[in-house]
């Protein structure tokens, strides 16, 4: 029986269906190692444990759990749950540190209810004190910051995707099956199913330095080019608001906003977005923000460092060159 | 068959929402009081099930302080819903997801459901995790973040998009869901809606009444400190004379925010 370290943080990190790491599992890590000890957990089909074990050591888990099931193409999330579950049963950790994606979020919440821990979620980053793990929000589009902790027990985390630039160390592949007795808790069943994360040269809109987002100005998907025009010339990723996205221009997945993802770049352009306050909520605490909408009254430019009144089809076309003309 | 939407009151987004610093508690009084917009679209899908099957029953469940609550309710009850349900209780103060979903949970179960459906996230600082606690707690199949509902008398399946893969789920009921706003819009409450909430049933309960007692050793998620961020500026702005691309490009060269190219 291997023994568990100080301060263990068991680190809940998402695996596609084949058993492939999903981009969010240096953060976890890095994140987790800041307070404590990483242990990371991850469930897959057989076959991949060895290859697995021995990307998260690289990412700095100090011990890999590995619960191998074939049940991930068929059951949501219940296989995930009796997995952390009984990680936590022989891991004992302070703090249990997942993504706040919609399936990490998913399994920490049953997680909780079912083992009666508290439950932060959304957190932008964790720290400790003498009394344990500090989950760290950012409320009301950045407006507030508020600490959060346990009152006793284990604090089960959701980590904001792209809110922490923590990383750890690589460390000595030290992987152990997790043996998981199944807790017949009743599931959904998935009757079909499809990859969506496209191989993209662009840089996910989580976590990315610069975002180029576009609104309801652009006036249709295919004038959405321009605002992929100017990303690629900066190497950002692409974003949208809630009116581009309902308009049908661009998939949900790039919504900025409340109900949206929230960013906080080094850059957030703004194109043909009238920066409505939900809007706001998701980008305004990005380092720069610059806007560019023919309407002088837009709220936008309340927030933006350099707002250009003017129109989109003609100031971004010039933009983009004289951005092209000074990369050289 | 019968349907519990979870309906949640919360500071209109419209408007400018604080919270209180010693506390870390949301100041009620600071915004207008709004049904979050994501759970008026779980209340359309329960009533466009009954539109369709006579033989539904729609019952609204919140969980949070009296005062406005019970008005703004009422909105929900004239949009269709057949009754409503209002747990509110002096020790419900401040409570945490954990706590909520327990009451949610009880207040299911004397209610009775085939069906709950619920918002996927509230949007005054709710984590889309009571959903997911809730069918936990209720030890009932679950399926969360659903962007399309089918409903029938023994299922609810959906279309679920997640960050990295794209998946259709179905639930034996009874179960709990969760949708999001690419449901439709939900209806308006026309007058005749308006009159008959008056009417509709509305009942009230405490902690007591749903057999739930707080101990002191329940592992809660407390609020430790609470800070606000400086408001931002507006900075520089123009108007595009003809030069306001060359003028931003200066912009970001001056910040460095212009990268050389890397191949
Ligand atoms: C509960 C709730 C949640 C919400 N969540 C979100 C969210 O997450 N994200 C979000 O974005 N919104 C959200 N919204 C919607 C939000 O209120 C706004 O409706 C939305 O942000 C508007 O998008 P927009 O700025 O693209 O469109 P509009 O407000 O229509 O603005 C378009 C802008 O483009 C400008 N424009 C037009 N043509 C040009 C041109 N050629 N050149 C330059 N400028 C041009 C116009 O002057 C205008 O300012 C939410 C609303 C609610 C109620
Ligand atoms: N206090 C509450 N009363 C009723 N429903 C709630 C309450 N809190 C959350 N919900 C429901 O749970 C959904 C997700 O909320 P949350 O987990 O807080 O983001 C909401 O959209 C509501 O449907």
């Amino acid at each position: 029986m291997t023994g568990y370290p100080a301060n263990p943080i068991l680190v809940l990190v998402d695996v596609s269906l084949s058993g492939e790491l999903r981009s969010g599992a240096a953060e976890l890590i890095g994140a987790a190692t800041s307070v404590g000890t990483a242990v990371a957990l991850a469930l897959a089909p057989s076959g991949n444990s060895e290859r697995l074990g021995t990307e998260l050591a690289a990412l700095g888990a100090s011990q890999v759990l590995i619960a191998e099931t074939e049940e991930l193409s068929s059951s949501v999330v219940v296989p995930t749950v009796d997995a952390l579950s009984a990680a936590a049963a022989i891991v004992k950790p302070e703090a249990v540190l997942a993504s706040n994606s919609i399936r990490g979020r998913d399994a920490t919440a049953r997680f909780a209810a079912r083992s009666g821990s508290a439950l932060a979620v959304d957190a932008v980053g964790i720290t400790r004190d003498e009394e344990g793990v500090i989950a760290h929000h950012s409320v009301y589009g950045g407006a507030y910051l508020v600490d959060s902790a346990a009152s006793t027990g284990p604090l089960v985390i959701t980590l904001r995707q792209g809110s922490s630039d923590l990383r750890a160390e690589a460390l000595q592949p030290n992987i152990q099956l997790l043996q998981v007795d199944p807790s017949g808790t009743p599931d959904a069943t998935i009757t079909s199913y499809r990859e969506t994360v496209a191989a993209s040269s662009r840089p996910e809109l989580r976590g990315a330095d610069i975002v180029v987002s576009g609104g309801r100005g652009l006036g249709s998907g295919e004038n959405f080019t321009l605002v992929e025009g100017l990303a690629d010339a900066l190497g950002g990723a692409i974003g949208a608001s809630r009116a581009a996205v309902d308009a049908g221009y661009v998939p949900p997945a790039m919504q900025v906003g409340q109900t949206g993802v929230t960013v906080a770049p080094q850059l957030y352009i703004a194109l043909g977005i009238s920066g409505a306050i939900q809007h706001r909520a998701g980008m305004q605490t990005s380092k720069t923000i610059i806007a560019i909408n023919k309407d002088p009254d837009a709220p936008i430019f309340e927030i933006a460092d350099f707002g250009v009144v003017g129109d989109i089809f003609t100031v971004v076309p010039q933009l983009v060159a004289a951005i092209e003309s000074r990369r050289g | 068959m019968k349907i519990i939407v979870l309906m949640k009151e919360v500071p209109d987004t419209y408007g400018e929402r604080t919270l209180d610093l010693e506390t870390g508690l949301l100041n009620r009084s600071a915004s207008e009081p709004v049904l979050d917009e994501i759970t008026e679209r779980a209340l359309e899908v329960a009533l466009s099930h009954r539109d369709g099957n006579a033989n539904t029953e729609v019952v609204l469940l919140t969980v949070g302080p009296d005062g406005t609550l019970p008005a703004t309710l009422r909105k929900g009850l004239a949009m269709g819903a057949d009754r409503a349900v209002h747990v509110h209780d002096p020790a419900l103060l401040g409570a945490d997801l954990t706590l909520t979903a327990q009451v949610i949970a009880a207040a299911s179960k004397h209610i009775g459901f085939d069906l709950v459906i619920a918002g996927n996230a509230s949007t005054d600082g709710g984590g889309g995790a009571l959903p997911a606690m809730l069918a936990e707690l209720l030890g009932v199949a679950g399926l969360a973040s659903l962007g399309t509902v089918v409903l029938d008398e023994l299922t609810a399946s959906g279309s679920c998009n997640t960050e990295y893969d794209s998946f259709e789920a179905t639930i034996d009921l009874p179960g709990v869901i969760s949708v999001t706003e690419a449901l439709p819009d939900a209806r308006f409450p026309n007058f005749k809606g308006i009159m008959a909430a008056k009417k509709k049933p509305f009942e009230t309960l405490d902690l007591a009444q749903l057999g739930i007692t707080l101990g002191e050793e329940t592992a809660r998620s407390i609020v430790i400190a609470a800070a606000q961020r400086p408001a931002r500026n507006a900075g520089i702005r123009i108007e595009d004379a003809g030069d306001a691309g060359d003028q931003i490009a200066e912009f970001l060269a001056q910040n460095q925010l212009i990268k050389g190219r890397s191949a």
